[in-house]
């Protein structure tokens, strides 16, 4: 399950690459211009991704370190 | 005095407070006041940690930023989530191999690992030069802060020395626990103080966070966006990716580090602390806020927007209540700043002439650093000139010069030398200088290439130079040195 650790990749895609094609004010998504928004969006994803990984990472069971 | 004075003058109080209290009944050794015996757990490594990265920065110079500047401020927002997502994986062998070999600061790391004093000569010089910008931003916010909520009743150079002193008696009394404890009250106020007004003015002023941003939009079309050109999407990503690398080579970042009690404990935080970047949205919701209420501050003077409007809004004790959030922002990341720039002096440069000195007294020549290291920051603050974010960008591009060396060092096949790590470092930095001296950008030294290469950051200019140089040098050494220990690899190189 080491695999999941690649999963982390996603996040740092998505706000180093992502505003290349998303850089725009509108549509307004919960109020806020639509970068802002993406931007925002990941802060929220990037802890449940970073939760699944923590989950089943074999590294926090094996050693308890 | 007024009442918006007597909220601020509490909270200095009650920081110092709490900094005799987190001291009592514990022998400060040297292990006890930098690491905190390598005692804490997953909460108080992440009240150090959030305390360390959000600060009179997040408060005062993100919304000014998004003030001043519009959608190039969503950097601030966007490295966390790569910084903490690489987190997980960069931190836990920093941390094993800081505790294995009993180390107090990050030059110690690099001497072990390299094997090289010298190299933790040069990584300590590196880390002080970044701290003072760093420094100088928080007593520079301290100063804001105590002028603009005082009313004008007490000058910012008499505020700048105010705060000072009380950063300085608070890393002197109680080191690394009494920053822990602080962390946790400044944090809980900065937090409720932060969504308040993030919500507050957007809704009293607008109506709404839609209908503001609507008229921004409809004042100044797409400053809500990253620009065509100047600080566009090549400038925006190459920031982003130039700060995530830095947070954790700043002396102090590596030092909270130390003080987990396992590596469990920083992969936890590299769950939770994402969440915590939130806390900038409403900062950048103040600031945009600001944009049409109290137009017209430009330069240094995007930093007061928060406070200015604060000011227009609110009766002088809600003023007060912000502010006493302010002073608590600056003076805990200000203590940890401090702290580690004296321990970084008394570890790596006193004990490095005196070979044979006591953990007691390098703990006494740490704590007579303290004033001193306080005194060149008053100096550059009370000169001035630079923006907030300018000051920390600044630092930033020096700190990320130790990057390449650090997770190089982590590597199971260790190709590159200490000769290579230290001039890696040593063109970096100097590239840093001579860009910020003549101002360049890669638009001036490369007139023809494509306008996007341009914008990209100079910062990462530097680390580029600096990945080229630690690879010819590396190779360098070893071909000259016959590299014994690794001849398979040093056959593939040749």
């Amino acid at each position: 399950m080491r695999m999941v650790r690649w999963l982390a990749v996603l996040p740092c895609l998505a706000v180093l690459v992502g505003p290349f094609f998303l850089n725009r004010v509108t549509p307004f998504v919960f109020g806020m211009p639509f970068l802002l928004a993406w931007l925002v969006a990941w802060i929220v994803v990037t802890p449940a991704i970073m939760a699944v990984i923590f989950r089943f990472d074999p590294v926090n069971r094996e050693d308890g370190q | 005095m007024n009442s918006a004075m007597v909220g601020i003058a509490s909270a200095a109080i009650l920081a110092l407070g709490l900094g005799f209290l987190a001291r009592r009944g514990r022998q400060m050794g040297l292990e006890q006041w930098a690491v905190a015996g390598r005692s804490f757990g997953a909460p108080l490594v992440f009240l150090l940690m959030a305390g360390e990265i959000y600060t009179t920065f997040t408060f005062l110079g993100a919304s000014g930023f998004a003030y001043g500047r519009g959608g190039p401020a969503y950097y601030i927002l966007a490295y966390g989530t790569v910084t903490y997502s690489l987190s997980y994986f960069l931190l836990p062998p920093i941390w094993r191999y800081a505790k294995r070999h009993g180390l107090f600061s990050q030059s110690d790391f690099f001497i072990h690992k390299y094997d090289s004093p010298m190299l933790g000569v040069i990584v300590s010089l590196v880390g002080i030069v970044a701290l003072i910008p760093y420094l100088v931003l928080q007593f520079k916010g301290l100063g804001i802060i105590v002028e603009i909520a005082g009313y004008g009743a007490i000058p910012t150079t008499a505020a700048v020395w105010i705060g000072a002193a009380v950063a300085t008696a608070y890393v002197m009394v109680s080191g690394v626990r009494g920053s822990a404890w602080t962390a946790v009250v400044k944090d809980v106020m900065i937090l409720l103080v932060v969504v308040f007004l993030g919500v507050y003015l957007p809704v009293h002023y607008y109506g709404g966070i839609e209908p503001m941003f609507a008229a921004i939009e409809q004042a100044k079309p797409g400053f809500t966006a990253l620009p065509e050109r100047g600080e566009s999407v090549w400038w925006f990503s190459s920031t982003v990716l130039l700060a995530s690398l830095g947070v954790f080579m700043w002396p102090h970042g590596f030092l909270s580090i130390y003080t987990a009690r396992s590596a469990r404990v920083l992969r936890q935080n590299a769950v939770v602390l994402p969440i915590y970047q939130l806390i900038l949205l409403f900062v950048f919701l103040v600031g945009f806020a600001a944009i049409l209420q109290v137009p017209g501050l430009s330069g240094p003077n995007v930093d007061l927007a928060l406070f200015k409007l604060s000011v227009n809004t609110f009766d002088p004790w809600f003023v007060g209540v912000i502010g006493a959030a302010g002073v608590l922002t600056a003076l805990v990341p200000g203590s940890m700043i401090l702290m580690a720039a004296a321990t970084l002096l008394a570890n790596n440069f006193y004990r490095a002439v005196d070979r044979s000195a006591t953990d007691t007294r390098v703990v006494g020549v740490a704590k007579l650093m303290v004033p001193v290291v306080a005194l060149v920051a008053v100096y550059f603050t009370l000169q001035g000139g630079l923006t907030i974010v300018a000051l920390l960008l600044m630092g930033y591009s020096f700190v990320t010069q130790l990057f390449p060396a650090m997770i190089l060092s982590l590597a199971d096949n260790r190709w590159a030398t200490r000769e290579g790590a230290a001039a890696g470092i040593v063109a970096g930095v100097a590239t840093v200088v001579a860009i910020g001296l003549t101002r360049a950008s890669i638009g001036t030294l490369f007139p023809s290439l494509p306008v996007e290469i341009k914008e990209i950051n100079v910062g990462i200019i530097a680390l580029v130079v600096n990945v080229l140089v630690l690879i010819a040098v590396s190779l360098g050494t070893r071909l000259l040195t016959g590299n014994h220990r690794r001849p398979a690899q040093a056959a593939d190189l040749t």
